[in-house]
């Protein structure tokens, strides 16, 4: 286990990447705490893919480097780095029982035989396949045999981080709320660093502490799964995280005012002088509906009932706005939409603006 | 869910059994009249009974000629599937030089059979072919025309020759169809060269190679015109295996009955391994 370090890490596909548009994956530079559970979030092509393999020995990043606990890793191949990784369809060995394919990670190593007998009774008890350990892997299901590929990073007690590549893709919905919990429940009992690439959001929101959201190949937030929510720091998390996604609409800050077409609302706080483009992010979730005339007048076109809530889709001065409707209540006529001025985020050139920090962004 | 029955579906086979009629069963039929049946000419035909079959079956010519085919059979699938999996392994999985490989590993098959019996046996001449020639120079006395060893030799090259390209090929789709993660996967558990064969590479190319083996069975079991063209079976009757034995007699010496009978033991001995071998790969896999 340990500690894995992003020293200004960039990488282009490209031999000579001439401007920021060249680069997959555009410089980072964090530090991922040993016995992390980390997810990295973002739809394809964002570059989340790229990072892994780079951390996974595939790729060797055209810039910076990246070091497990103190060594540099740069350059080392993949069986060097002392790694698991799950990949995205599994990986098992045919021909091998189940209990085979777990002994493979460990008889490669030369590590001594009854030890290997332990370590494997162990790792199919963990993974609930201790009645069978004897059964040829490639007759078993598709959850079954990502707990297999699972199963050889667990063996090794020593990996530095087990990487998982969207491995719930071809697992049955209600196995993958299974093997979910499962992955939690080892997290929590041996603390593996554990990396896990998805572009499904629940998925990343509760499997992991840290939630990386990637947005054309850029990390645009690092964070709680509740940071993520209430305070998303790129337009992109706002609406990428959240169902539905957070309203996003343009619009001018002058002191404790913000401007919305005609309108003016109140700010919970001041912002000082904003240059660019200015938007507004809210959470239909912390919108209320109220009769005509209370709020910020909206035109209703869609309600779309989901059961636990209703999700109400409307213009505010011309440009879309989605409220969520707790269950029970009802739309009200002519509505207009209140927000809680505490809950309101302002976004200058797509990133928010931070008043506390004062002119960070 | 309901399954729609009809039975009627039955005659849409019909076309394919009448011309499976045609070209096969009808054919074998004639072959299966004359086995057990003597003739004088004149049309005139005597039943035998099996006759023939216990004749055949006791000869001392047809044992040899079986025992020479078996030899050919497994000497070149020994050479052919290991040399046809080898150079798969060492082709390049993908890009420009991969095409290029593909093509030449193809061209000895597009090489029509009597023809590459011609070429061997030009090739291989002690006096004027380059291999010949060559191999004498080196000290080496070949001559294929005069010593069996020479014309085995001749004869096995020549196949492996023309025929690696095509488990080549079926290995190279096996090896191709591999995702790359499980190459990465068994570089992350530290397979060595060998279990990455042993236990990724093989088991995947199981099925083809089982066509291959299949393909490369039936081929050489009944291979004619190249040792034909090479040889014509000798020197003596060295290199005489069993279809050029089979046309010895039936063609050479006029025993239709024998012939036939030959013909349809033959066949079902070919039927027979298939089957084997079918049957115990497939077998494996049930478990």
């Amino acid at each position: 286990m340990a500690q894995i370090t992003l020293d200004k890490l960039a990488h282009s596909y490209l031999p000579n990447p001439k401007g920021e548009a060249d680069f997959a994956l555009k410089e980072i530079d964090h530090v991922w705490e040993d016995g992390g559970a980390y997810a990295l979030l973002g739809p394809s092509g964002c570059g989340k893919t790229t990072l892994l393999n780079i951390i996974s020995g595939l790729l060797v990043p055209s810039r910076g480097s990246i070091l497990f606990d103190q060594d540099d890793i740069t350059h080392l191949a993949p069986e060097q780095r002392n790694i698991a990784q799950v990949f995205q369809f599994p990986v098992v060995y045919d021909t091998m029982t189940v209990a085979e394919n777990l002994a493979f990670p460990l008889a490669n190593r030369h590590v001594a035989k009854d030890e290997i007998a332990k370590r494997v009774a162990e790792a199919l008890e963990m993974l609930d396949l201790a009645g069978k350990a004897n059964r040829k892997a490639q007759n078993l299901t598709a959850d079954e045999k990502q707990k297999i590929s699972l199963g050889r990073g667990l063996v090794r007690y020593d990996v530095n981080a087990i990487l998982f590549d969207e491995p719930l893709t071809v697992i049955d919905p209600h196995m993958k709320w299974q093997l979910r919990t499962k992955l939690k429940e080892l997290h929590r009992r041996f603390g593996h660093t554990m990396i896990y690439v998805t572009h499904d959001q629940t998925e990343a929101l509760t499997f992991a502490d840290k939630v990386v959201v990637m947005y054309e190949g850029e990390v645009v937030q690092i964070g709680t799964p509740e940071e993520l929510f209430d305070q998303p720091a790129h337009t992109f998390v706002g609406y990428f995280i959240g169902s539905p996604g957070m309203n996003v609409l343009s619009c001018q800050v002058a002191g404790n005012k913000l401007r919305l077409g005609a309108r003016e609302v109140e700010l919970g706080c001041s912002y000082p002088q904003l240059d660019g483009r200015t938007e507004v992010g809210i959470r239909p979730e912390f919108v209320r509906l109220a009769p005509a005339g209370q709020g910020l007048p909206i035109t209703i076109t869609r309600v779309e009932d989901i059961g636990r809530f209703k999700i109400v889709r409307a213009l505010l001065e011309g440009q879309r706005f989605d409220a969520v409707l707790p269950e029970g209540r009802e739309v009200p006529e002519g509505a207009s939409a209140l927000v809680d001025p505490a809950r309101i985020n302002i976004y200058q050139d797509s990133h928010l603006v931070r008043v506390q920090a004062q002119g960070g962004n | 869910m309901q399954k729609t029955l009809n039975n009627k579906a039955w005659f849409m086979v019909l076309p394919v059994l009448f011309i499976v009629a045609l070209n096969a069963i009808v054919p074998l039929m004639t072959v299966v009249n004359y086995s057990v049946q003597d003739t004088f000419g004149n049309n005139l035909f005597f039943f035998e009974g099996t006759r023939w079959f216990s004749e055949v079956l006791a000869s001392e010519r047809f044992h040899d000629s079986l025992l020479r085919q078996f030899f050919f059979t497994f000497t070149i699938l020994v050479i052919e599937v290991p040399l046809g999996v080898g150079i798969a392994l060492t082709m390049p999985r993908r890009g420009f030089w991969s095409s290029v490989c593909l093509v030449l590993m193809a061209l000895p098959l597009l090489i029509p059979w009597n023809v590459v019996g011609a070429m061997w046996n030009i090739y291989a001449l002690p006096d004027i072919g380059l291999l010949g020639y060559g191999l004498n120079w080196l000290g080496i006395p070949f001559d294929y025309t005069q010593q069996p060893v020479s014309a085995w030799f001749t004869v096995i090259l020549m196949d492996v020759w023309h025929w690696t390209s095509l488990v080549v090929l079926l290995a190279y789709a096996g090896l191709r169809s591999i995702d790359d993660n499980y190459y990465r996967a068994a570089q992350i558990d530290g397979a060595s060269r060998w279990a990455v064969f042993r236990y990724i590479q093989l088991p995947k190319m199981k099925h083809v190679l089982t066509i291959a083996i299949l393909l490369r069975f039936m081929d050489s079991f009944m291979i004619y015109t190249e040792p034909f063209v090479l040889t014509g079976g000798g020197p003596g009757n060295a290199t005489t295996v069993l279809s050029i034995d089979l046309v010895k007699a039936a063609l050479g010496e006029f025993n239709l009955g024998v012939a036939a009978a030959m013909s349809i033991i033959y066949f079902l001995m070919t039927l027979l391994v298939c089957w084997l071998f079918y049957t115990l790969i497939t077998q494996g896999e049930k478990k």
